[in-house]
C-alpha cells in the first residue's frame, strides 16, 4: 500500500517543508487509481478511436468530406431542428410550469403528474406510435412534434422545482411597487427561473441532437441518421467517421455552454427555511379555460396518441395472432444484456466515483471528467467507433455480447458514476479513517465500510442503468450478436418495413419497463416535481438519461 | 498500555508559499495509563495534532513514538491501520450499516470477536445488552460510549478523543464525561482527549496540555496548570485571570492592588501580576484598597463580581468571586479589596500582548 510508504529522498534530506507534503496521506492508493484510470480510457476510447479513423485517409478526405453541399446542408438542419424543438420545449415546458405551480387550475396536481409522463415514453418509441398513426406526417414537422413532446419535461421539471423555490415575496413587493401583472411576471418571475430555464433548454437541445430512433422512424434527415446511413452504404467508413466527430464537436461546444449556464445559475436568498408559498393566481373563467385546454392539448398530444395508437395496433396485433414467443425471446435478451451492462458500468464506475468523491487534484479531476465523456458522446457515435475499433483490433468480440457491454458502460457511465460519486460524498470519510485506525487497510476499507455504506445509492444508480440499457436502440443496432433480437431492435426491424401492427407489443413493453424509473424517481421526490436544477452535479449528470434512451 | 512521546512535530497545510504552518514545534509526553487533554483555543491545531498522531495526516518534521516504537519519523510513516492508536471522533462516526456489537466487533479478529471481548466492553462502557441495536437506535450519549468501547476493544496501545462531548447538550456531558473517565481507567489506557472546554478539561484529565500557536505552551496536572501557568497566554486562557501592571522586586511585586507576594524568584523590572479572582476578596469600604462595583454576574454556584479601582492614569479593571449570590452589591457600591495567597509574575510582555 502507498500508505505504508518508506523513505522517499526529499523527506530523508530536506528537512524544510516540501510543497505538496501535506497532500501525502490523501494521495489515493493504486488499487483504486489504476482501475479508476483504466475506465476513464475505456470511456475516452469511442471519442479518441473515431478521431483517428476520421483521418484514416489522410487531410484530404476529411477536407473533402468537411466541404461537401450535404455537410453544411446537414449540420443546418440538425441544428435547426435542435432550435426548432428547444425553443417549443421552452414554451411548453415554462407555460406548464408556471400553470401547475403557480396559477389556480383545477386538479392542479393531477396535471403536474400527467405533464411529466412524456418522460416514460422513449423517443423513438413515440415516434413510432405517430407514424403508425399518421404514416404522411412531414419528417420534420413529426421530429419538431414528437421530440418537442418528449423534451418538454426537462424544461418543465427544473423550471417547476425554481418556481416552487423562488420567494413570493419577491413579486408581492413588485406588485406593491405599481408594477402590473405582466410586468412582473416578465421582469421578476421569469428572471428567477431563468437559470433552470437555461440548464433544461441546454439538456433539450443536447437530446436533440444525439436522438437517433425518432429522427430515423420519421425520416428526418438528421446527423445521427445520415451517419447510420453512410456506415450501412460503405465499408471504409470514414465519412461516417468524420460526421460523428463533427457531431461530437457540436455536442462538446452545447455540453461547454451548459457547464458555462450552470456556473452562473446562482440564486441569492437571505436568510434560512423554505420560502412561503405565495397565493395561486387567478386567470378568470376565459383564461383558466384556456389554460385547461392548453394542458389537455399538451398532454393529449404527448401522452394521450401515443397511447392511443399503441393501444390500436396492439388490438390489431393480437387479433391476428400475438407473437408472445419472440417477444419472450427479445424479453429476456434485452435483460441479460442490460444486467451485464448494468453490472459493468457500475464495477467500472465505483473506482471514479470513490476517488471523485474522496480524493482532490488534477488528475482526478481528469479521469472523473474522462468517465462523463458518454455525457457527450450520441449511442449511435459510441457504437460507430467501438465497430471501427473491434474490427481493426478486436475482432473476436465483433458483434459479441461483450463489446456491446462496453459500449452500454461509455454510454451510461456518467449516471453510475454520479450515482457512486453522490453516495459516497454523503458517508462521512471519518468512518473509513476510523475503521483504518481499527487495522482495516484501505482497500478493505473500501470493501468493509464504504461500499456497505454507499450501498443503497449505487444499487439505485446500477438499476437505473440496467433500465436505461434496455431502452437503448442505436449502439443496441449496431453492436448486437447476429441473431440476437431486444425489444428496441425488434421495433426498430418492424417499424422499418411498417409492420406497425407486429411492433406494437414491443412498444408497450418499453413503455413499461421506462414507466418503472420514472415512478421510482417521482416516489422518491416525495410526489413533487424534482428540483432538477439544484441537484449535484452527480446527479445532474444522470439526468439526460433519465426518461429516454432512445436516442 | 503504552507511553506517547512527541518530540519536534512540525506540520504545514498547502504548498510553496500558501504553505500555513499548523504545528511548529510540539513536544508532550503522556504517560502510560494517563489521560492528557489537550486544551486550545479553535484553529490552534489541536484537531491536527490528534489526526497526525493517528496517521490519517503525515508529519513534515518530528519524531511520535509509542512505548519506544518509533511510527512517525523523517522518512517513517506507519500507516494507521498498524500504529494501534484507537480513534473517537466527535459524535461518535458509528458505522449506520453495522448493529452496536459490529461496530464494537470491528477492529477484533474473527476468534476475538467470538471469544467475548465484545460483550466485555461493552460491559465496561455500562451498555451490555445493546448488542442487537443499530446505531440510529442510540442516545447521543450512548452512541459516543459505544464509539468509546469499539476504540478500546482490540486493546490499542493509545485512545484518542476528538471533542468527543461537544456535540451532547450539557446536563447529559458531565455524566458521560464521568463514565469515559471511568471506562478508560478500568481499561487501563492511555488516552489524548482533544477539547477547546477548560472546564472539561481540567475536571477530566490528569495533564493539562495548552496548544497555543502550534507548539504546547504548558502541559502540567490541572491544579498545577492553574496555579502555576508559565505564561500570560496560559494564565489567561486557563480560567479566569486578574491582569495587573507591576514591577517586581525580589519575591513581591508592586501593584495597584499593593505589593503582592510572588511564587518563587523573578528577575526584577516590570512585567504583569496575575491573580485568580477567587484570591480577591471584597471588604468594607475604608479598609483594603478603595474600589467600586461596576457590576455582578450570578453563575449560581458563585458570583463574579467586576470591580474598578480609581487610578491616578487609567482606571483598573479587576474581578472578585464570591460564594452564593452577589446580595447587596450595586454598581456604584464602594468596597475596600484585599488579595489572599501569591500572584504569579511574568516580565514585560512583547508588545501588543495584553
Amino acid at each position: 500500500m502507498t500508505m505504508t510508504s518508506s523513505a522517499t529522498a526529499d523527506e530523508s534530506t530536506v528537512p524544510a517543508t516540501p510543497p505538496g507534503r501535506s497532500t501525502r496521506a490523501a494521495r489515493p492508493p493504486l488499487a483504486l487509481l489504476v482501475p479508476a484510470v483504466v475506465t476513464a480510457a475505456l470511456a475516452l476510447l469511442p471519442l479518441g478511436y473515431l478521431g483517428v479513423r476520421a483521418f484514416d485517409h489522410g487531410v484530404g478526405e476529411v477536407v473533402d468530406v468537411l466541404w461537401r453541399d450535404r455537410t453544411l446542408r446537414l449540420v443546418l438542419r440538425s441544428l435547426g431542428l435542435a432550435a426548432a424543438v428547444t425553443a417549443a420545449a421552452l414554451v411548453v415546458g415554462v407555460s406548464l410550469a408556471w400553470l401547475t405551480t403557480r396559477a389556480w387550475l383545477p386538479g392542479r396536481r393531477t396535471w403536474a403528474v400527467l405533464a411529466s409522463l412524456p418522460l416514460a415514453v422513449p423517443s423513438y418509441v413515440a415516434a413510432y406510435a405517430w407514424v403508425a398513426a399518421f404514416p404522411r406526417i412531414p419528417s420534420f414537422v413529426g421530429a419538431l412534434l414528437v421530440l418537442t413532446l418528449c423534451c418538454y419535461p426537462y424544461v418543465l421539471l427544473p423550471v417547476a422545482a425554481a418556481l416552487q423555490r423562488a420567494d413570493p415575496a419577491l413579486e408581492e413587493v413588485s406588485a406593491a411597487l405599481g408594477r402590473g401583472r405582466l410586468s412582473t411576471f416578465l421582469t421578476v418571475t421569469l428572471a428567477q427561473v431563468r437559470a433552470a430555464a437555461a440548464a433544461g433548454a441546454l439538456l433539450v437541445a443536447l437530446y436533440v441532437l444525439s436522438d437517433f430512433g425518432a429522427v430515423a422512424i420519421l425520416r428526418f434527415d438528421a446527423f445521427t441518421r445520415v451517419i447510420y446511413a453512410s456506415y450501412r452504404s460503405s465499408f471504409d467508413g470514414v465519412t461516417a467517421a468524420v460526421l460523428g466527430s463533427v457531431l461530437v464537436l457540436v455536442t462538446v461546444a452545447i455540453v461547454a455552454a451548459e457547464g458555462r449556464s450552470r456556473g452562473r445559475a446562482q440564486q441569492a436568498r437571505i436568510g434560512a427555511g423554505a420560502p412561503r408559498r405565495g397565493a395561486p393566481v387567478r386567470l378568470g373563467t376565459v383564461g383558466t379555460a384556456g389554460a385547461l385546454a392548453w394542458c389537455a392539448l399538451v398532454v393529449g398530444l404527448g401522452i394521450g396518441v401515443p397511447l392511443a395508437s399503441l393501444g390500436y395496433w396492439l388490438a390489431r396485433g393480437s387479433s391476428a395472432g400475438l407473437q408472445l414467443g419472440e417477444l419472450a425471446i427479445a424479453a429476456g435478451a434485452t435483460v441479460i444484456v442490460s444486467a451485464l451492462g448494468a453490472l459493468a458500468t457500475t464495477l467500472l464506475a465505483v473506482p471514479v466515483g470513490v476517488l471523485a468523491a474522496r480524493y482532490r487534484g488534477s488528475g482526478v479531476r481528469l479521469v472523473e471528467q474522462a468517465a462523463y465523456a458518454g455525457h457527450a458522446l450520441p449511442g449511435i457515435v459510441v457504437a460507430l467507433s467501438l465497430v471501427f475499433f473491434a474490427v481493426r483490433f478486436a475482432y473476436p468480440i465483433y458483434q459479441q455480447v461483450p463489446l456491446l457491454v462496453i459500449a452500454y458502460a461509455v454510454l451510461f457511465l456518467p449516471a453510475a458514476v454520479g450515482a457512486v460519486r453522490a453516495s459516497v460524498a454523503l458517508s462521512p470519510p471519518v468512518l473509513e479513517e476510523v475503521a483504518r485506525s481499527l487495522g482495516r487497510r484501505p482497500l478493505q476499507v473500501l470493501r468493509d465500510v464504504t461500499l456497505p455504506v454507499a450501498g443503497p445509492g449505487v444499487a439505485a444508480g446500477a438499476a437505473l442503468v440496467f433500465l436505461t440499457c434496455m431502452k437503448e436502440l442505436p449502439a443496441t443496432l449496431l453492436l448486437r450478436p447476429t441473431g440476437m433480437e431486444t425489444l428496441a431492435t425488434e421495433l426498430w426491424g418492424q417499424t422499418q418495413v411498417g409492420a406497425y401492427a407486429a411492433a406494437a407489443p414491443y412498444a408497450a413493453a418499453l413503455v413499461l419497463l421506462a414507466a418503472v424509473p420514472t415512478y421510482l424517481l417521482s416516489r422518491q421526490s416525495g410526489g413533487e416535481v424534482r428540483p432538477v436544477g439544484t441537484a449535484g452535479r452527480g446527479v445532474r449528470a444522470a439526468e439526460p438519461h433519465v426518461g429516454g434512451a432512445g436516442r | 498500555m503504552s507511553t506517547l512521546l512527541v518530540r519536534g512535530l512540525e506540520k504545514a497545510y498547502g504548498s510553496g508559499r500558501d504553505t500555513v504552518p499548523v504545528l511548529r514545534g510540539v513536544n508532550l509526553e503522556v504517560p502510560a495509563g494517563s489521560l492528557t487533554a489537550v486544551l486550545g483555543p479553535s484553529g490552534c491545531g489541536k484537531t491536527t495534532l490528534l489526526r497526525v498522531i493517528a496517521g490519517f495526516e503525515s508529519a513534515d518534521i518530528g519524531v511520535l513514538s509509542l512505548d519506544g516504537r518509533v511510527v512517525s519519523a523523517p522518512g517513517t510513516h506507519v500507516a494507521p491501520e498498524r500504529r494501534r492508536v484507537g480513534v473517537v471522533p466527535q459524535e461518535g462516526a458509528l458505522f449506520p450499516h453495522l448493529t452496536v456489537a459490529g461496530n464494537v466487533g470491528f477492529g477484533l479478529s474473527r476468534a476475538s470477536r467470538r471469544g467475548g471481548r465484545v460483550g466485555e466492553v461493552l460491559d465496561l462502557v455500562g451498555l451490555r445488552g445493546f448488542g442487537d441495536r443499530m446505531p440510529h437506535e442510540l442516545s447521543g450519549g450512548q452512541q459516543q460510549r459505544v464509539a468509546l468501547a469499539r476504540a478500546l476493544a482490540p486493546g490499542p496501545a493509545l485512545v484518542l478523543l476528538d471533542e468527543p462531548f461537544a456535540a451532547l447538550d450539557t446536563g447529559l456531558r458531565a455524566m458521560v464525561r464521568e463514565e469515559v473517565r471511568r471506562a478508560l481507567r478500568a481499561a487501563g489506557a492511555t488516552a489524548v482527549l482533544v477539547t477547546h472546554d477548560q472546564e472539561e478539561a481540567l475536571s477530566v484529565a490528569d495533564q493539562v496540555a495548552v496548544l497555543s500557536r502550534g507548539r504546547i505552551a504548558q502541559a502540567a496536572a490541572p491544579a498545577r496548570l492553574y496555579r502555576e501557568p508559565v505564561d500570560l497566554d496560559v494564565a489567561t486562557f486557563v480560567g479566569d485571570a486578574v491582569v495587573l501592571d507591576a514591577v517586581a522586586c525580589g519575591r513581591h511585586a508592586d501593584t495597584p492592588l499593593g505589593r503582592l507576594p510572588l511564587r518563587g524568584a523573578v528577575p526584577s523590572g516590570p512585567g504583569r501580576a496575575v491573580l485568580r479572582p477567587e484570591q480577591v476578596q471584597l471588604v468594607r469600604p475604608g479598609s483594603g484598597v478603595a474600589a467600586v462595583v461596576t457590576g455582578t454576574t450570578f453563575y449560581g454556584h458563585d458570583a463574579v463580581v467586576r470591580l474598578r479601582i480609581p487610578g491616578p492614569g487609567d482606571d483598573i479593571d479587576v474581578a472578585a468571586r464570591r460564594q452564593g449570590a452577589p446580595e447587596g452589591l450595586q454598581a456604584g457600591d464602594a468596597v475596600g479589596l484585599l488579595v489572599h495567597g501569591e500572584a504569579s509574575f511574568f516580565p514585560q510582555p512583547a508588545a501588543g500582548v495584553r
